[in-house]
This record gives structure tokens, C-alpha cells and sequence, in this order.
């Protein structure tokens, strides 16, 4: 890094927050290691990971209320790691919410815009102008008691965004909500982000949430990024066999690299009975164990006629419906399973339980993760 | 089967009997003396109302009762500064209360989980001993030779002795202290439930932490502020130990003159009456906030 700590940086270059070589332990027990990750800004980025992976370690530290042990949190390129919460232009909407239970919706949101020393008639035009945002006039004089759950959550991100922060941190912001609401309020949570044009970083266990919200992903494995990068690279290339495992549904296959070059690699896969061309980024040596990961949309059912690069044959043992696309597991001869994913409407037999089926896809559609 | 009705009916009927039994007879006992008059007889007041003399000698003395002790109270300017002299030092106490048990339950409802147990069973282990004599020990360490004035002496933080015992100070000093844990139960109660993202949310909005505490915690928990304060300023208008024994003889409390009129004077409708008007003092506040607080 060649950006000197105390030089803000120009915008549209540099990242917005630089986090680098982060670590935090509580009671010798390491919550984040080593971690850096560069923000940039205008993006919405998501931190997802299973709960106690420190993706909510990381996201209290951004906002200052866990300090960490090591390490710089760079914004604009000054160091904000050790500032209080209250002198960092970063504002966060809690996963209870946290309203302030004995002041209305109004006073909620004009609170942060009170503690700026902001005038009067400015404050009561961006209250104004939250209230619009949150689709909620009308609603100013409510306590959060009066409230539905939805309006709560919409008072939560009004009152985060009311001071304008330049990075708007989101902890599980739609976990407490329905399944139907929390999918509405996805869609406005992106086009909140979208036209007001702010950095989004949001924490999620939730693989779907973060993969419709997020320009970004990163993905959190015991303290550390498993891997960062967009959505479709996370769900086509994982990095490994955790990230491919934690996105979405895989098969992995033991395999084995048994010649090849830097492109296209050789692998062996004993449970399908195929030495396969797969393409990879990595050059793995020969003799490398490694898994062979397919995802179960990408396996098709043949026709007797149809030709594959790879091809198992095997029989249905479980079939189940949901709605858009009928999940099949199919035992293999060997004894493997292998699971198919096949959208309803798309051409092509349906094969019941017990039925005698061949397996077929291509190797492009396969990825080599490492454990 | 009982109803739902009968059985509410049947719950209520205890506490309701218990009130009845020794609160509703006992007050209307002594509003009965309070409206008689002083004599040199046993009992020490007239008329005693005798029900085996017959209906027509009872209401004939019921024409004795009269206002005349509620007149003396009122007419009594030394009374009246007595009344007014213990609100003020229980409302001082009670601030002094106040401040000091914030001071306590706050890091007390912060501290480990584990350690919380045995904290509220400190705060309330003094309660164990004798009120006599927790009361009657800063007499030790109040007094021109005692403890406190011996420490300051030695530290040279001052020159001479300081007359902290026999003052209104000491009073003070003795109802904060003997009254504190019943201030620190119900702040740490409340506090401890307390969602802790709220004041995180507070400082993240830029709230530094005075802000935080005036503007979030406090007014969170404004209920056990006003229980705590209750528990504390309702004894303490009243309160006879204290003042009789850290007070001096200047410190006119209503306890201490009600018990003077009582025991020394042993005029009883003077001291029942100034008893209920302490009630009243008490009272209509107390009321005026309930039926505040019952509103929607």
C-alpha cells in the first residue's frame, strides 16, 4: 500500500475503507485474524458467514464499538481504529432495531441530526426528508411501540441515515422480519443504496440475501475472508470447498489432479468413473487431492441418445417439489449420491422415484476447489 | 365449579382483608384520637366511646370530636417548619440518594453476570443488621473525635475538627445511607434489563456519553428513578432514628415532634393529628403522579 495514513484519498480512486491486517480477540479467543479487505465506494458490500465466523466482530469495529487488538481501519486514509463511535462518520442499523423506545419516530431520527448541532429548520427538512424515504408520514408522532415490524425497521434505517454517514453499516438488518416482507424490504433496501448512491456494508448468514443485495461478497470463514468477490464469481468459482459448500447447494466429489497444464487440468474421479478435462484458474501439480464441485442445476437427466462429458448412471431415490424446480437425489452405482436440481416448466421427462436414470454434464460447468 | 369471577374474588379478598385488618382500623384509630381533645386521664384523650353506655350517650359523644388539634398544627408556625424542614432534608436525601445509586447500580448492571448475584447481595447485606445500630455507628465516626474527623486530621485536609454530628448534614448523610439500598435495588433491577444496542445506537448516532446517559439511559428508566426515589423519600419525611440521634437539637423533624408531643407532652390528638397530616404530605403527590400515570 503506497497511500500515506494521514492523505485523504481522492474520490473514485482508493477504496472508502481500507481495513488492514484487522485482529480482535476475546478472552484468547480470536474473533477476527489478520483480515484486510478494501471497500469501495458507492458499493453495497456483504459479509456473510455462519454465526461466530466474526463477521459481526468486524462490522463493530467499522462502527467503533469493539477496538481491535492489531491492525488499521483506513477511511478516506486516516486511521479510525481507535476513534470513539461518536466522531466516526459511519452510522449502523442494529438487527433489534434499537429505537429509543421513549421518543417518537420523529425525535428518533432527529437525534443524530441534534448531536451535529444542526439548525432547526434543517433538522425538521431532513427528518422530512427521512420520513419520505422510509414511507413513513404520518407516522412521526408514533412511539416505536405503535409501530408494526416492518415500519420499525424502516425507522431504524431512516434514523442510520439521517446524518448522511459515508458508510452505512447493516448488522442482520432483516432477519426479525417475515419471509414475504424481508424480500420486499430487500428490494428497498437496494434501491435506497442505489439512489442515494452510499456504501452499504451489511452482515448475513443468509446466502440468498447477500447474494440479492450485494455487489460484493465476502465470505467468512473462522475470522478470515474465505474469499471476496461478486456474487456470481462466489457461486461459480468458489475459492474452496467451504465457500463452494456455504453458497448454495453443491456436489462435491473426491478427485484427484492426474496430469494437465496451467488451463485445463486433468482430474480423476473415482465415484464417477471418469478421468475429466476441468478448466482451472489454478495450477494444481499432479497428484493433488482436490474436490470436484457441480452444482445440481447444472446436471441434466439424458435422453438414451444424448451424449455428456461426464455421464453416471444411478437411480432416483428422493424426489422433492418446490414449486419453481424439483430437487432429485440419485444413488449411483457405487453408491454415491449425487443431488439434481431441475427447473418445472423446462423441457425434458421428469423421472419419478425408483427410476433407472443417466446423469449427464459438461466439464465447464464443473469447478476444482481445494479443502 | 368457581367462575373465573368467583375465583378473581376470592384472590382479591387477602391482601383486601390485610389492609382492612391493619392499615383501614389503625388510621381510622387514630383519626378518631386526632379529633378528640387532651385529658389528664388513661386513656389521655376524650371522648372514649363506650358502645355498653348505649346509642344515645354514643352520639352524644361524638359531639365532643372537633378540628381543634388539626387548628393547633396548622396555626403552629415552629409545626409547620417542622413539616417543611423534613421535606426538604428527605428531598435532599433523596437527590444525595439518587446521584449515589446511579453511581453503584450503573456499574453494577455492567458488571460480569456472574458477579451480579453476589453485588445485589452486598447492597443488601447492611439491611440484615439492626437499623438501631448502623444508625447509632456514625455517631462513631461523625462525632469531633471519630473516625472521619481523625482521617482528615491525619491526610492535613484540615486544621481543626469539623461539627458534622448534631447537624442537619448528619441527618443527611444517615438517610442516604440507611436508605440507599432500597434506591439501588430498583435502578439495577431496571438496568439490568436494559437493551444495551440502545445506548450503542445512541453513541453511534454521535451521542458522547453524559448525552447518552441524559438523553437514553435516564429517561429509560424513569419508572424505577421514581420508585427509588419513592422508597427513599417516603420513610425519610418521617424518619425518628436518624435525627434523633445524628440531629441536633435544632433539627426539627416531624418524627421527633410527633414523637415529643406523643411520649413527652402526651397530648395524643396533637401527635395523631400531625401524623395524618404527614400523611396528607405524602399522599398528595404520590396520588397526583398515580393518577397521572393511569391516564392512556
Amino acid at each position: 500500500m503506497t497511500t500515506p495514513p494521514s492523505a485523504p484519498s481522492i474520490a473514485g480512486s482508493g477504496p472508502l475503507i481500507s481495513i488492514r491486517a484487522v485482529r480482535k480477540t476475546f478472552g484468547g479467543v480470536p474473533a477476527v485474524t489478520d483480515l484486510s479487505l478494501d471497500l469501495r465506494a458507492g458499493e453495497f458490500f456483504a459479509l456473510l458467514g455462519p454465526s461466530g465466523c466474526g463477521k459481526t466482530t468486524l462490522l463493530r469495529m467499522i462502527a467503533g464499538f469493539e477496538e481491535p487488538d492489531a491492525g488499521q481501519i483506513l477511511l478516506d486514509g486516516r486511521d479510525i481504529a481507535h476513534d470513539p463511535p461518536y466522531r466516526r462518520p459511519v452510522n449502523m442499523m442494529f438487527q433489534s432495531y434499537a429505537l429509543f423506545p421513549h421518543m417518537s419516530v420523529g425525535e428518533n431520527i432527529a437525534f443524530g441530526l441534534k448531536r451535529e448541532g444542526l439548525a432547526r429548520a434543517e433538522i425538521a427538512s431532513r427528518v422530512a426528508e427521512m420520513l419520505r424515504l422510509g414511507r413513513l408520514e404520518g407516522f412521526e408522532g408514533r412511539k416505536p411501540h405503535q409501530l408494526s415490524g416492518g415500519q420499525r425497521q424502516r425507522v431504524a434505517l431512516a434514523r442510520a441515515l439521517a446524518r448522511r454517514p459515508r458508510v452505512l453499516l447493516l448488522d442482520e438488518p432483516l432477519a426479525a422480519l417475515d419471509k414475504q416482507l424481508r424480500e420486499d424490504t430487500q428490494f428497498e433496501l437496494k434501491d435506497v443504496q442505489r439512489r442515494l448512491g452510499l456504501t452499504f456494508v451489511i452482515v448475513t448468514h443468509d446466502q440468498d440475501e447477500a447474494m440479492s443485495l450485494a455487489d460484493r461478497i465476502g465470505v467468512m470463514q473462522a475470522g478470515r475472508l474465505a474469499q471476496v468477490g461478486p456474487p456470481e464469481a462466489i457461486y461459480e468459482r468458489p475459492a474452496n470447498r467451504y465457500v463452494a459448500g456455504f453458497v448454495g447447494d453443491i456436489n462435491l466429489f473426491d478427485a484427484e489432479v492426474t496430469g494437465g497444464g496451467a488451463a485445463v487440468v486433468q482430474v480423476s474421479v473415482p465415484m464417477l468413473g471418469h478421468v475429466l478435462p476441468i478448466n482451472s484458474a489454478v495450477a494444481f501439480p499432479a497428484g493433488t487431492a482436490v474436490f470436484l464441485a457441480v452444482r445440481p442445476e447444472t446436471i441434466a437427466f439424458l435422453s438414451p441418445n444424448e451424449t455428456a462429458d461426464c455421464i453416471v448412471e444411478g437411480r432416483v431415490s428422493a424426489v422433492s417439489y418446490l414449486g419453481n424446480s424439483r430437487h432429485y437425489r440419485v444413488v449411483t452405482a457405487s453408491g454415491g449420491m449425487i443431488r439434481v436440481a431441475l427447473a418445472n416448466g423446462a423441457s425434458g421427462s421428469a423421472p419419478a422415484v425408483g427410476a433407472a436414470v443417466r446423469l449427464g454434464f459438461s466439464a465447464r460447468a464443473a469447478v476444482l476447489v481445494r479443502d | 365449579m368457581a367462575g373465573p369471577g368467583r375465583r378473581g374474588w376470592l384472590v382479591r379478598l387477602p391482601p383486601m382483608v390485610w389492609l382492612g385488618v391493619f392499615y383501614l382500623v389503625p388510621f381510622l384509630i387514630v383519626a378518631k384520637i386526632a379529633l378528640s381533645q387532651q385529658a389528664a386521664r388513661r386513656p389521655p384523650y376524650r371522648p372514649v366511646f363506650d358502645l355498653s353506655a348505649g346509642w344515645s350517650a354514643f352520639v352524644e359523644s361524638l359531639s365532643e370530636l372537633s378540628f381543634l388539634s388539626f387548628e393547633t398544627v396548622f396555626s403552629d408556625d415552629l409545626l409547620w417548619g417542622a413539616y417543611l424542614n423534613s421535606v426538604m432534608i428527605a428531598a435532599i436525601s433523596t437527590l444525595a440518594a439518587l446521584v449515589i445509586g446511579l453511581m453503584i447500580a450503573v456499574p453494577m448492571a455492567r458488571a460480569p453476570r456472574r458477579w451480579q448475584p453476589v453485588l445485589v447481595m452486598l447492597v443488601v447485606l447492611p439491611l440484615l443488621t439492626s437499623f438501631l445500630i448502623r444508625a447509632y455507628a456514625w455517631i462513631a465516626i461523625l462525632k469531633p473525635e471519630g473516625l472521619l474527623n481523625a482521617a482528615l486530621l491525619h491526610l492535613g485536609v484540615i486544621s481543626e475538627p469539623l461539627a458534622i454530628l448534631n447537624t442537619d448534614t448528619a441527618v443527611v448523610i444517615g438517610i442516604v445511607y440507611s436508605y440507599l439500598p432500597f434506591m439501588v435495588l430498583p435502578l439495577y433491577a431496571s438496568l439490568e434489563k436494559f437493551d444495551t444496542s440502545v445506548l450503542e445506537a445512541a453513541a453511534d448516532l454521535g451521542a458522547r456519553p453524559a448525552a447518552v446517559f441524559f438523553l437514553v439511559t435516564l429517561p429509560m428508566i424513569r419508572p424505577a428513578v421514581l420508585a427509588g426515589c419513592g422508597l427513599v423519600f417516603i420513610p425519610a419525611v418521617g424518619e425518628f432514628i436518624v435525627p434523633d440521634l445524628l440531629g441536633g437539637s435544632d433539627t426539627l423533624m416531624v418524627g421527633r415532634v410527633v414523637w415529643n408531643t406523643f411520649f413527652a407532652d402526651r397530648d395524643w390528638p396533637l401527635a395523631s393529628a400531625m401524623a395524618i397530616i404527614l400523611l396528607g404530605v405524602i399522599l398528595v403527590p404520590l396520588l397526583a403522579r398515580l393518577s397521572r400515570s393511569a391516564r392512556p
